[in-house]
């Protein structure tokens, strides 16, 4: 009995290589374009600084607007040098979220969802071991992030700056990778479903990043700094990449991630193939009134992805209105920084001009919100489960419109939440919450024809060229890459143009005008119309 | 023209292609009010297909196609309310409860018999509270049935549905399908299992390769179709060789095996008993070796005409 089980864990990873040339051979061509995609990026800040800022001047006052703003801070973290390398690093500091976010997913694509549409129990009918396919969704994850560390750190040290800081950045890189492959190959045997386990991880991240703003948003010395200890991201930023690098915060990580990993192994262990650790619940016998048409079927699907990206919103709100009291502050311990925001209009305007990226923010990520739901959408055709459906007395525009309510709404919803609670945390901290609750919700609502434009032109894939619907996430990355790398790498006018969040007026505090706003919501409208022109008139197409 | 508009479904010379290939090609399918009609062929053949085609799912090509009188691409909201469709794999959400699946079809359709939905679950033994992700193959299928049975449709149309059951529910299926055909609705029931049509269907087509083949009663097949000859004769025979309608001869001294046309069998016998027959098996062509004829590519197809 005891030499069975101390053979059972080989076993359990007999074919764990096979499994990993599985995976890298289905993700031959996504692994490489992300990784390397991202990996020139922090090179590529620092051409862009080094050309933008060749002397030692210029990077100070570069430097005296990016290590204070509270924007800044929050979104990338902390400034720790004022050379290109830390400039870069500093501006690098929303990468560790996106390598995340691909890590985790990569798992749960390889372990949760390989249950779910059955694929796993074929091959685990074969000479596999129950731990391997977990074992190598983590190897390929966990390797594609070291070799994204690695790249990442030669591309910079061969850009000329401290090899020691390239490594560093590169090694911030891998750990975010590895401690939320790990995080999401937890997350992967709890759940049941590949949603959940996806819900899980993200929700995971997004606490995480909030944490991680939470603490560096008020500049150094502030007192919620140390908070950046309770988030892994934080430790990133920690180890102060091109600063004095602190390298034995990256033994919390490996540690963390030995934790994690170990967890999910004896869960897997635990478990049946396609079962989660939490129990299936039964349902009810007979559907609710509710649900008796299309639109409340859409409602059962989109409903909980829709809460759980509300209450995100609604902890991005009150992160980024409790910050912008410090932005005040900054200035009355910078007296040429007061100077230049009083001549500018007073310490309103630089608490304005805070809220006017914010909201931009959150516009980006309402987008990514509204780009899913659209893809939902496809979803429900490319499985087929649309065509009961269809083939009910359910028109195809009906359906359509069961489904884009929430792309349309569901933004609206969450801007006003996040707008909302921003304008009433820094009203109610400074006194004005009348002021500043109807002032923070319009310049978040603002967004919406932006949003909307990005979700429209998915509609029109998914009508036009379905099997291209996938296409749309790349449109909103580019979108994301305009939006929060476009200035800093000095793109053209034509490509900032592309995305259309550049369109939206600077608000609050900036002049309002409608027309940008109309004409986007008319490209919005003319988008969605093609593309459910299209659906209407073509063949469903399964994945 | 008034009694074409009576056939729940006509189709004629329908063409649907997918890039390069041509899933259906000049496809005829008429279905009279009150049969159970079988659509067979091999997998690939363009039977699904021609449903989603019937269904307002794909667009077709060319031809025309008709629907409870409507035209199934225009008409397919109005046309849905009449029918009720069972896939041949039925996909379901994985948080919905299979009870609400079979009243959200139910409802969409326009209605559903409630007691007859109890009745079916019962008599199905499926247990409606399971989510979707949680049902085995062969119970999302009857998930897809008790929807379909359950509602007040004229016209059923079954894509292979019974993939996945166990014996017992195939035996539940055939039982229902026939209370369906009493109560005087139309089935169209694609499918790959022969003892199902055999023991189902009053009309069958038979497509391959995106054609109808074949089209039929079961009887009127089968007189197409070749008896088997085992006889032992009194001597060794001769001039059977240029026998009309006799295939595969085999003369094996005093004994001879072939299979023979139908139309040729008088003949046939005539020219062995007068060798004189010690003893003869005849067996009538099995369903399984009409199909196995028109699915297999070295026969010609001119052989069957």
């Amino acid at each position: 009995m005891s030499g069975a089980e101390n053979r059972g864990a080989g076993h359990a990873l007999v074919g764990t290589g096979a499994m990993v040339r599985l995976i890298l051979r289905r993700d031959r061509a996504v692994l490489p374009i992300w990784v390397l995609l991202i990996a020139v990026m922090p090179a590529a800040f620092v051409a862009s600084f080094e050309g933008l800022f060749p002397t030692e001047a210029d990077r100070l006052r570069y430097a005296r607007t990016s290590g204070t703003s509270p924007t800044f801070l929050a979104l990338y973290g902390p400034l720790h040098g004022t050379d290109p390398g830390a400039l870069a690093a500093q501006r690098a500091g929303f990468i560790p979220v996106i390598v995340a976010l691909v890590c985790a997913l990569t798992v749960i694509r390889h372990t949760r969802v390989e249950e779910e549409t059955g694929r796993r129990e074929l091959l685990g009918a074969t000479v596999l071991g129950r731990g391997a396919g977990l074992a190598a969704a983590l190897l390929v994850a966990m390797g594609a992030s070291a070799v994204l560390g690695a790249l990442t750190a030669a591309a910079m040290a061969a850009g000329g700056v401290s090899a020691a800081g390239a490594v560093a950045l590169g090694l911030q890189f891998t750990m975010a990778g590895w401690v939320f492959a790990a995080a999401a190959a937890v997350a992967a045997q709890v759940t049941e479903g590949a949603g959940a386990a996806r819900g899980l991880s993200v929700a995971a991240l997004g606490a995480a990043f909030a944490v991680r703003m939470a603490a560096d948003a008020g500049g150094r010395g502030n007192g919620l700094q140390w908070l950046s200890w309770l988030s892994p991201l934080g430790w990133g930023t920690r180890l102060a990449p091109f600063g004095d690098e602190r390298w034995w915060v990256l033994l919390l990580g490996a540690a963390l991630v030995a934790v994690l990993v170990a967890a999910a192994g004896m869960l897997s262990g635990r478990r049946d193939v396609g079962a989660g650790i939490l129990p299936p619940s039964l349902g009810p016998a007979e559907a609710p009134v509710s649900l008796s048409g299309p639109f409340g079927l859409a409602w059962r699907l989109h409903s909980r992805p829709l809460y759980g990206w509300l209450a995100g919103f609604a902890a991005l709100g009150v992160v980024f209105g409790g910050v912008a009291d410090g932005v005040g502050d900054l200035v009355k311990d910078n007296p040429g920084l007061e100077e230049i925001v009083t001549r500018l209009g007073g310490r309103t305007a630089i608490t304005d001009a805070y809220f006017a990226s914010a909201t931009g923010l959150l516009g980006v990520f309402a987008a990514g919100y509204a780009v899913s739901a659209v893809l939902r959408m496809r979803a429900e055709e490319a499985s087929l489960r649309a065509e009961p459906v269809l083939a009910a007395a359910v028109g195809r525009l009906r359906w359509q419109a069961a489904h884009l309510v929430f792309p349309l709404l569901g933004p609206a919803a969450a801007l006003a939440v996040a707008g909302t609670a921003a304008g009433l945390v820094h009203g109610l901290d400074s006194g004005d919450a009348g002021g500043w609750v109807p002032r923070v919700a319009g310049a978040a609502l603002a967004q919406l024809p932006a949003v909307w434009t990005v979700a429209a032109a998915a509609v029109a894939l998914v009508g036009l060229a379905p099997r291209a619907a996938a296409a749309s996430w790349g449109g909103y990355a580019a979108v994301v890459v305009i939006s929060l790398f476009g200035p800093t790498l000095r793109m053209d006018q034509w490509v900032r143009d592309v995305s259309p969040f550049d369109h939206v007026p600077e608000l609050p505090g900036g002049e309002f005008t409608a027309a940008p706003l109309v004409w986007l919501a008319a490209a919005a409208a003319v988008l969605t119309a093609a593309g459910m022109g299209g659906f209407r008139r073509r063949d469903l197409s399964p994945g | 023209m008034t009694q074409h508009s009576t056939l729940p479904i006509e189709v004629s010379g329908l063409v649907k292609t997918f890039g390069r290939t041509r899933a259906l090609d000049g496809l005829d399918l008429t279905v009279r009010a009150g049969e159970v009609h079988g659509f067979l062929g091999p997998n690939g053949a363009g039977k699904s297909t021609a449903i989603r085609i019937l269904l307002g799912l794909l667009r077709a090509d060319g031809g025309t196609a008709r629907l409870l009188g409507g035209d199934p691409w225009k008409d397919a909201t109005r046309l849905h309310r009449r029918l009720a469709y069972v896939p041949g794999d039925v996909t379901l959400w994985p948080n919905l409860s299979g009870g609400e699946v079979i009243d959200l079809l139910g409802r969409m359709r326009g209605g559903l018999d409630r007691r007859r939905r109890d009745e079916l679950l019962e008599r199905f033994e499926l247990d409606p509270r399971k989510k979707g992700r949680a049902y085995s193959k062969g119970n999302r299928q009857k998930v897809g049935l008790v929807a379909a049975l359950a509602s007040d449709a004229d016209l059923l149309v079954l894509d292979e549905p019974t993939s996945g059951l166990d014996p017992l529910m195939e035996e539940v299926f055939q039982e229902c399908v026939r209370e369906e055909r009493d109560r005087g609705r139309t089935v169209l029931l694609s499918s790959h299992i022969l003892s199902e049509v055999e023991a189902l269907c009053d009309r069958v087509t038979i497509i391959r390769k995106g054609r109808a083949v074949e089209t039929g009663t079961l009887a009127e097949l089968r007189h197409l179709t070749r008896t088997s000859i085992d006889a032992e004769l009194a001597a060794p025979p001769d001039g059977l060789r240029d026998l009309p309608g006799a295939h595969g001869l085999r003369v094996d001294g005093r004994r001879v095996r072939c299979e023979v046309d139908t139309a040729a069998l008088d003949e046939v016998l005539r020219r062995l008993t007068s060798v004189g027959v010690r003893s003869l098996t005849s067996r009538p062509p099995t369903l399984e070796e009409l199909f196995l004829r028109h699915y297999q590519d070295e026969r010609p197809r001119e052989a069957v005409r």
